[in-house]
């Protein structure tokens, strides 16, 4: 595995996330009947970072709850080093609700598949939107997103690593390739 | 921490972080028993199959729940196992359950050896619901689940265990448990019902129930098993709670924040007093609660294992 | 029929002899032992690099014959006996009938003249039934051919019952072999009491139910002013007991298994029920005195106790498991292993045990190699490691202990009355 490229660095996260918490609010209107649910792990700190964009902008709060699609996956057989089950928070009805799933990178679509299986149990909301930090490509399924911070083509021997202060130290994009 | 284990037969044999795996997993999965829809699809699809020899309805209920909590199929077969009975060999019922296609056998049975002897001869999974005096590894588990909710940790405290530690699978497994993860375990009965050689596995004896309680963070009250005495010099049962029943006069000489468990079903007046069974400190109600979580999670886990150890399909 | 063995290292302990030699067999019989011979013979094996030793002589086996067919057979014990380098057999009573009729030992003494493939010796029981309550007719026994006299399976409760019984044994000559259990001691146990029976949740059988009754036993034997032989000596209370006796000038003999000094209940862990015999295994300070039992004389013989029973009865929950395991087949490896190979006896010494004392106490003409004798011996490979698998014991049952366990010591040739009864 060799780092590739660097797509971006931390001024181009910011300005993505600011950009994104503007079109949120203004493809929903405002913050009435918002929230935002972060996928587990780096979907959660860029749904945070939103709320907090959208509480700059508008002077409003935005409930953020948090998603652990584990056991929804559908490929938990395939993975070789065993998932582990974290708590899934989200302690607002979302019934009624335009609810924006963020995660940081939007791939095969599987793992999005999963979290709407996860949220449908939790209740039904008006809307569910997706924003992401990064899209790749290379869906495997009908699966789009609603707001994207870039679009990046890849090849499949490729990985994108989505690296963020509050839990890898620094704010970075990068691709990574096989060897 | 990976598990690997495909059966969970007992706590002896884990390390540390395998019992911090499971209360962290069980942790995970309380909350979507708080959830409006009570279901996640981890185990969809898959068959459990609950072999109880004895006779038991909290376990039983306990593991049904649990599985279909995780989407899975839940069969109970209960029969009555009698060493004179001629039916058909543990081992061939096991055999037929893995040619059901069933993936994982929770069993009950009143051998010590049971669980292990079905998990040596199949390839599914194995959990043990309590085997004889031997083991009941989940229900330990949600005691100390329970005890960490409660005090913040297991470290470093005090637990007694009151009753018949000689026949408690319960009682041995809670010492396995809490003494890998640091607590100082004390054992407390009259002479006849404290086995040889207890000390060995990390407990402390005491005959003295005042003694027990003295510093105890926890008290664990086990069922008194008259239905397994056979012994003539087995204490009456309103002697036993004179000398060793659990009062709101003895708590008093305890610690004010003393947690009482007890696995149930409970004997009022016995083991312990409808006073203490129904009071603060009791934690009974939250035990069976925990049990859910604790069952889901060990459930989540032996599948997995099961999955990832399986090159080709079954 | 000639025969000659070869270049093997001979050894004899009832003719101090520990060489490379030859031996010629005729006619069912040693007729020489000597350097290079050079007689013309129909049949040499070559022994160089080998021991030579005399057949072993097992006073306690269990042949199941009559009753028990599904789980031993003469005709397959004896098979499995040769296969372990045992020409002498001791079959005990607790048949189906037990032996304790003249009737039911002819009977057995057919079946052995038909089908055994090495002597077999026939213990009669003690009491009609084995039930403890009435005295068999020793001495008719004794003449339908019966060498020894024992209950096992099961202890004599009632002191004046054994008590004549050992008057009887003393006066026709003939041992009286003692299973010292005090059942009502016992606790329906099913392991050895302690530590490893909490652990694992199983009833405990406390030392004390046999060692008392080995006190009772030579006790009696003392009172009688006969000879007493213990059985099975599992733990070092019995084996204290029984030195302090001999000391004391009491006639008493005694055998141990090789489980007993091979194996201690740490090897219940897994609930192998073939882990699972009456005595049970003991704790590794038992371990230790019977092996310096061993040493010091204490313990005279090493028989292997071999208990068939059927894969239905014993892979099954440890608790409803049959008491028992089979051990003709590695009774030697294992002791070789456990007592040659860690330096604690020589082979002088393990010969003894294994075939000139118990011949000596079943007062039987075996266990020797001097000229004259019956050609009964063994001739085996010290240092070949191998390990017993089901599919490679030839005993009708393979509830083995040692199953999956690297032994050192295998047979290559068994030979019986002269012929070749085992070859590998």
């Amino acid at each position: 595995m060799h780092e590739k490229a660097k797509i971006l660095d931390k001024e181009n996260i910011s300005r993505a996330i600011i950009r994104i918490a503007h079109e949120i609010l203004e493809k929903n209107k405002g913050t009435e009947n918002l929230c935002l649910v972060g996928i587990r792990n780096r979907g959660v700190h860029l749904a945070k970072r939103l709320a907090e964009n959208i509480k700059q902008i508008e002077n409003k709060d935005v409930v953020v709850g948090v998603l652990d699609i584990t056991l929804y996956r559908d490929d938990l057989t395939l993975i070789s080093a065993q998932p582990v089950v974290h708590k899934t928070e989200i302690d607002f009805d979302i019934n009624d609700k335009n609810l924006v799933l963020v995660d940081d990178v939007l791939y095969t679509g599987r793992t999005i598949r999963a979290a709407l299986d996860a949220l449908i149990d939790f209740g039904r909301p008006k809307s569910i939107q997706l924003a992401v930090l990064v899209d790749r490509g290379h869906r495997e399924l009908p699966i789009r997103a609603d707001y994207a911070g870039k679009n990046i083509p890849t090849s499949q021997k490729e990985t994108v690593e989505v690296r963020l202060e509050e839990c890898d130290g620094k704010d970075e994009v990068i691709i990574v390739e096989k060897d | 921490m990976v598990w690997h284990r495909k059966d969970l037969l007992g706590l002896e044999e884990l390390s540390k972080e395998e019992l911090e795996l499971i209360l962290n997993t069980a942790d995970s999965f309380k909350e979507v028993s708080t959830r409006e829809i009570k279901k996640v699809p981890a185990l969809r699809g898959k068959t459990v199959v609950n072999l109880f020899y004895e006779p038991s309805t909290r376990t039983r209920v306990s593991f049904e729940v649990a599985a279909k909590r995780l989407s899975a199929d839940v069969i109970n077969i209960a029969t009555e196992a009698s060493s004179v009975k001629k039916g058909e060999t543990l081992i061939d019922t096991g055999m037929n359950i893995q040619a059901l296609k069933a993936d994982i056998i929770v069993v009950r049975h009143n051998s010590s050896g049971a669980a292990a002897m079905l998990a040596r001869h199949l390839a599914i999974s194995v959990v043990n619901a309590g085997d004889g005096w031997h083991e009941h590894p989940t229900q330990a588990l949600l005691d100390i689940f329970t005890l960490k909710e409660k005090l913040g940790k297991i470290e470093g405290l005090n637990v007694s265990i009151v009753g018949d530690i000689a026949h408690s699978r319960v009682a041995r497994s809670n010492i396995w448990g809490l003494t890998k993860l640091g607590a100082k375990v004390t054992v407390c009965a009259p002479k006849i019902l404290i086995p040889e050689g207890i000390e060995k596995m990390g407990a402390h004896v005491t005959y003295d129930i005042d003694e027990a309680l003295r510093n105890a963070d926890a008290v664990n009250v086990l069922r008194m098993q008259f239905e397994r005495d056979e012994s003539a010099a087995f204490p009456q049962q309103l002697e036993y709670f004179k000398n060793f029943g659990i009062t709101g006069e003895r708590l008093e000489k305890a610690k004010k924040n003393i947690v009482v468990m007890h696995p149930g079903p409970i004997n009022r007046g016995i083991e312990m007093s409808s006073e203490v069974a129904d009071g603060a400190n009791s934690v009974i109600l939250e035990q069976v609660t925990n049990g859910i979580a604790v069952r889901m999670a060990v459930l989540f886990l032996v599948a997995q294992a099961r999955d990832s150890n399986h090159e080709t399909t079954h | 029929m000639k025969l000659l063995i070869k270049g093997g290292r001979v050894i004899d302990p009832a003719n101090n002899l520990d060489e490379v030699a030859d031996i010629l067999v005729d006619n069912g019989k040693i007729s020489k032992v000597a350097r290079n011979i050079r007689n013309g013979v129909d049949e040499t094996i070559d022994a160089g690099g080998k021991i030579v030793i005399p057949g072993l002589v097992d006073m306690h086996v269990h042949l199941r014959e009559p009753g028990r067919e599904d789980k031993e057979t003469v005709a397959t014990g004896t098979r499995a006996a040769v296969h372990g380098g045992v020409t002498s057999i001791l079959a005990m009573p607790n048949t189906t009938p037990a032996m304790d009729s003249a009737e039911t030992v002819l009977c057995l003494v057919k079946i052995i003249k038909k089908d055994a493939g090495n002597n077999v010796f026939i213990c009669g029981a003690i009491t009609k039934g084995r039930q403890g309550k009435e005295l068999t007719d020793i001495a008719k026994l004794k003449k339908a051919g019966i060498v020894a006299i024992s209950d096992d399976g099961a202890s004599v409760d009632d002191d004046s019952i054994m008590l004549d019984a050992l008057r009887h044994a003393k006066k026709l000559d003939i041992a009286a072999i003692c299973h010292c259990e005090d059942k009502s001691l016992s606790n329906n146990g099913v392991v050895n009491a302690g530590f490893t029976a909490t652990r694992l949740g199983l009833r405990g059988v406390s030392k004390e139910s046999e060692y008392k009754r080995v006190a009772r036993d030579i006790g009696l034997a003392e009172k009688a002013r006969a000879r007493v032989h213990i059985a099975h000596v599992s733990c070092k209370e019995s084996v204290e007991i029984i030195r302090n006796a001999r000391k004391k000038g009491i006639k008493v003999t005694s055998e141990t298994a090789p489980h007993y000094f091979a194996l201690s209940e740490e090897a219940l862990l897994s609930y192998d029920p073939n882990m699972k015999m009456n005595p049970p295994l003991r704790g590794e300070a038992d371990v230790k005195a019977v092996k310096a039992g061993l040493k010091d004389g204490t313990i005279d013989a090493i028989a292997s106790d071999h208990a068939p029973h059927t894969e239905n009865e014993k892979e099954i929950e440890f608790d409803r498991a049959e008491f028992g395991v089979v051990g003709l087949e590695t009774e030697l490896a294992a002791s070789i292993t456990e007592l040659i190979d860690t330096g604690l006896l020589n082979w002088t010494e393990l010969v003894r045990k294994l075939a000139l004392n118990p011949a000596r106490i079943l007062g039987i003409n075996k266990g020797t190699l001097g000229p004259g004798a019956d050609a009964d011996m063994v001739i085996l490979s010290p240092d070949k490691e191998w390990m017993p698998e089901k599919k490679d014991l030839l005993s009708k049952s393979r509830n083995s202990p040692f199953l999956g366990r690297k032994l050192k010591g295998s047979v290559e040739y068994t030979v019986c009355g002269g012929k070749i009864v085992y070859k590998e």
